[in-house]
């Protein structure tokens, strides 16, 4: 509760503790970082798996759709007898619930591939693994980063539920601000993993921009969906 | 160059067969075109020599080497493949598509950019595309680039499954004699798939007429096939302007000319009128020392006594030796009139061509 009697934001204790935001500011990074680095590399075979071997889709999105649905704080307080309070229940935490986000996105983009491309690629003599690494994964590439950018997005704001656990980031400033009355420290954590979120999104869509120079190029697929420029929407 | 033996193939949890006991025979540097109904198993066959399709009995032969005793994606590198999609890599520029085999068979950069500069010219393919991804290129331009691509390695084989169907008629028919110009000083060995009769009359040497579940009802060249159809089948997939398409496969040298009226430039009126009377015509032909000038007609000479006096008329049904029937039909008809003037080379006067011998030409198929 914000104590409304209180000064909004006391920047004289914001200039003072310069050092120990930086460091949660970096841990918030690293933890996020971390955990959709993880993320990947379990979610990335198993995607590829699972776009082989079409059979296998559905028990994995099964498996990862309930890790999704475990509520965050739950999941923390079942890992603590095993994990203790450290990092790795933390990031138990944050990867689990990367897996749905980046696997689907991943199936999804690799599914898009047209089927034409694929034919004429393997009539040209790429092996399966040219067609993959050389003509599928790059195609998939936006749709894969299109789940990245949620991955991460969704993440930091996780990270500061794992301030619970004393391994939050930012969110410590947040749980501690509600610990103690103080404004000033709830806004900073806030304010700051929101705008962490912000740029690392327009960072990774910057990223996407670079690395996939085609889809620049036209095609109304890669138009994203606006309501209000719709031929007949109301106020246009 | 090309040959199957026996060839068929069952797809699995499918009772009918796609492809059944085909044998075809495919020389070096010849185009063979596949046509027939779909469900004829047409791209099966195409597909079965790259080994996109494994035939489930038979032998495919390639260069003499069992196609099913080599490496699938070694094999595929060495033939020329397009598909009617195209099937381009939109994440990769004109340049890099063009470069995709030669990419995948290790080629140095310097003689990749030699190569692919020389491919979109022999295309016509301006230089300025180059660094373009095909989503913005026109459909034409796709096409080319497709071709282009799959002579990349300059592989002695090319399948062609439909490659010019994606595109309007204007430029199919722009493409089509593209390719036979090129086609025509390359000599690969081509198969072409397609379902357009007049397309596989147009593009082929021999044309093999497929019938649902892949049997072979004629394999001849399209002269033949319009000439003499084999059965009821080809005949009525070939249509009903059996006789008019086979014109347009037949020179005017080859059926050969008539004698026609014809006279000197200085010749009198009086022998002008003697030609005329002989061979049963009111006009003549005037030449000058074996060139053709025009014509005079009998009205024309009222009252003048040497051809020099009246001034020739040009003629509007004039074709060349090496105009097709169809053309040379095509003109008399649109000239009213029911005889056409054969020129050779230099406007030499050759004789005329009359509607009669060309619809006997028909008749005698």
């Amino acid at each position: 509760m914000i104590a409304l009697a209180d000064e909004l934001i006391r920047w004289d204790w914001v200039f003072s503790h310069g050092q120990e935001i930086w460091s949660r500011f970096v841990q918030h990074v690293e933890l996020t970082v971390i955990a959709v680095g993880v993320g990947l590399l379990i979610s990335f075979p198993l995607a590829i798996v699972a776009h082989r071997h079409r059979f296998l889709y559905t028990p994995i999105a099964w498996f990862t759709g309930l890790l999704y649905t475990i509520p965050s704080i739950a999941l923390f307080v079942i890992l603590l007898p095993i994990t203790g309070l450290s990092y790795t229940t933390a990031e138990i935490g944050l990867v689990s619930y990367t897996l749905l986000i980046l696997i689907r996105n991943t199936v999804v983009g690799l599914s898009g591939v047209p089927e034409d491309v694929k034919e004429a690629a393997r009539g040209m003599g790429y092996t399966q693994r040219e067609l993959l690494w050389r003509v599928e994964l790059p195609l998939a590439l936006p749709a894969i980063m299109a789940g990245i950018r949620i991955a991460v997005v969704s993440t930091i704001g996780l990270v500061t539920v794992a301030a619970l656990i004393g391994r939050g980031g930012l969110g410590q400033f947040i749980l501690e601000g509600l610990q103690t009355f103080f404004n000033t420290e709830i806004l900073l954590g806030a304010v700051l993993s929101v705008a962490l979120a912000l740029a690392a999104d327009a960072a990774l869509l910057g990223a996407q921009r670079v690395l996939t120079p085609w889809s620049r190029t036209g095609g109304p697929r890669t138009r994203p969906f606006i309501p209000w420029k719709k031929p007949g929407f109301p106020i246009g | 160059m090309i040959s199957l033996e026996g060839v068929s193939k069952q797809f699995r949890g499918s009772r009918r067969l796609a492809v059944s006991n085909l044998s075809l025979e495919i020389s070096e540097g010849e185009t063979v075109v596949l046509v027939g109904p779909s469900g004829c198993g047409k791209t099966t066959t195409m597909r079965m020599i790259n080994r996109l399709i494994e035939p489930s009995a038979g032998t495919i032969l390639v260069d003499g080497k069992d196609v099913m005793k080599q490496d699938p994606v070694i094999l595929r590198r060495g033939i020329g493949y397009v598909i009617q999609s195209i099937g381009l890599l939109p994440h990769r520029t004109v340049a890099q598509n063009i470069a995709t085999v030669p990419k995948l068979a290790d080629w140095d950069d310097r003689r990749i950019d030699a190569r692919v500069d020389e491919l979109m010219e022999t295309f016509g393919l301006d230089p300025e595309l180059k660094d373009r991804y095909p989503s913005e290129l026109s459909g034409g331009q796709r096409q080319r680039v497709g071709v282009a691509r799959a002579l990349a390695v300059d592989p002695p084989v090319m399948l062609m499954d439909e490659p010019f169907a994606a595109v309007d008629p204007i430029v199919r028919a722009r493409l089509q004699d593209e390719f036979l110009g090129i086609q025509e000083r390359l000599r690969k060995t081509i198969v072409f798939v397609t379902h357009d009769i007049d397309e596989a009359i147009k593009m082929a040497d021999r044309i093999a007429i497929l019938n649902i579940g892949g049997i072979l009802e004629q394999y001849a060249p399209p002269e033949e096939i319009l000439r003499a159809p084999a059965n009821a089948f080809v005949e009525d997939f070939v249509g009903a302007e059996r006789g008019l398409k086979r014109l347009a496969l037949i020179k005017v040298a080859e059926i050969g000319v008539e004698d026609g009226p014809v006279v000197d430039r200085e010749a009198s009126s009086e022998e002008a009128l003697r030609v005329m009377e002989k061979f049963g015509y009111d006009w003549a032909t005037v030449v000058d020392e074996g060139r053709l000038l025009g014509w005079v007609d009998r009205g024309s000479l009222d009252g003048r006594p040497s051809l020099a006096d009246v001034p020739p008329r040009r003629f509007s049904a004039y074709v060349t030796a090496d105009s097709s029937l169809r053309e040379a039909l095509d003109a008399i008809v649109t000239n009213q009139t029911n005889v056409a003037v054969v020129a050779g080379d230099g406007d030499r006067y050759l004789g005329i061509l009359t509607v009669e011998r060309i619809s006997q030409e028909i008749v005698s198929s």
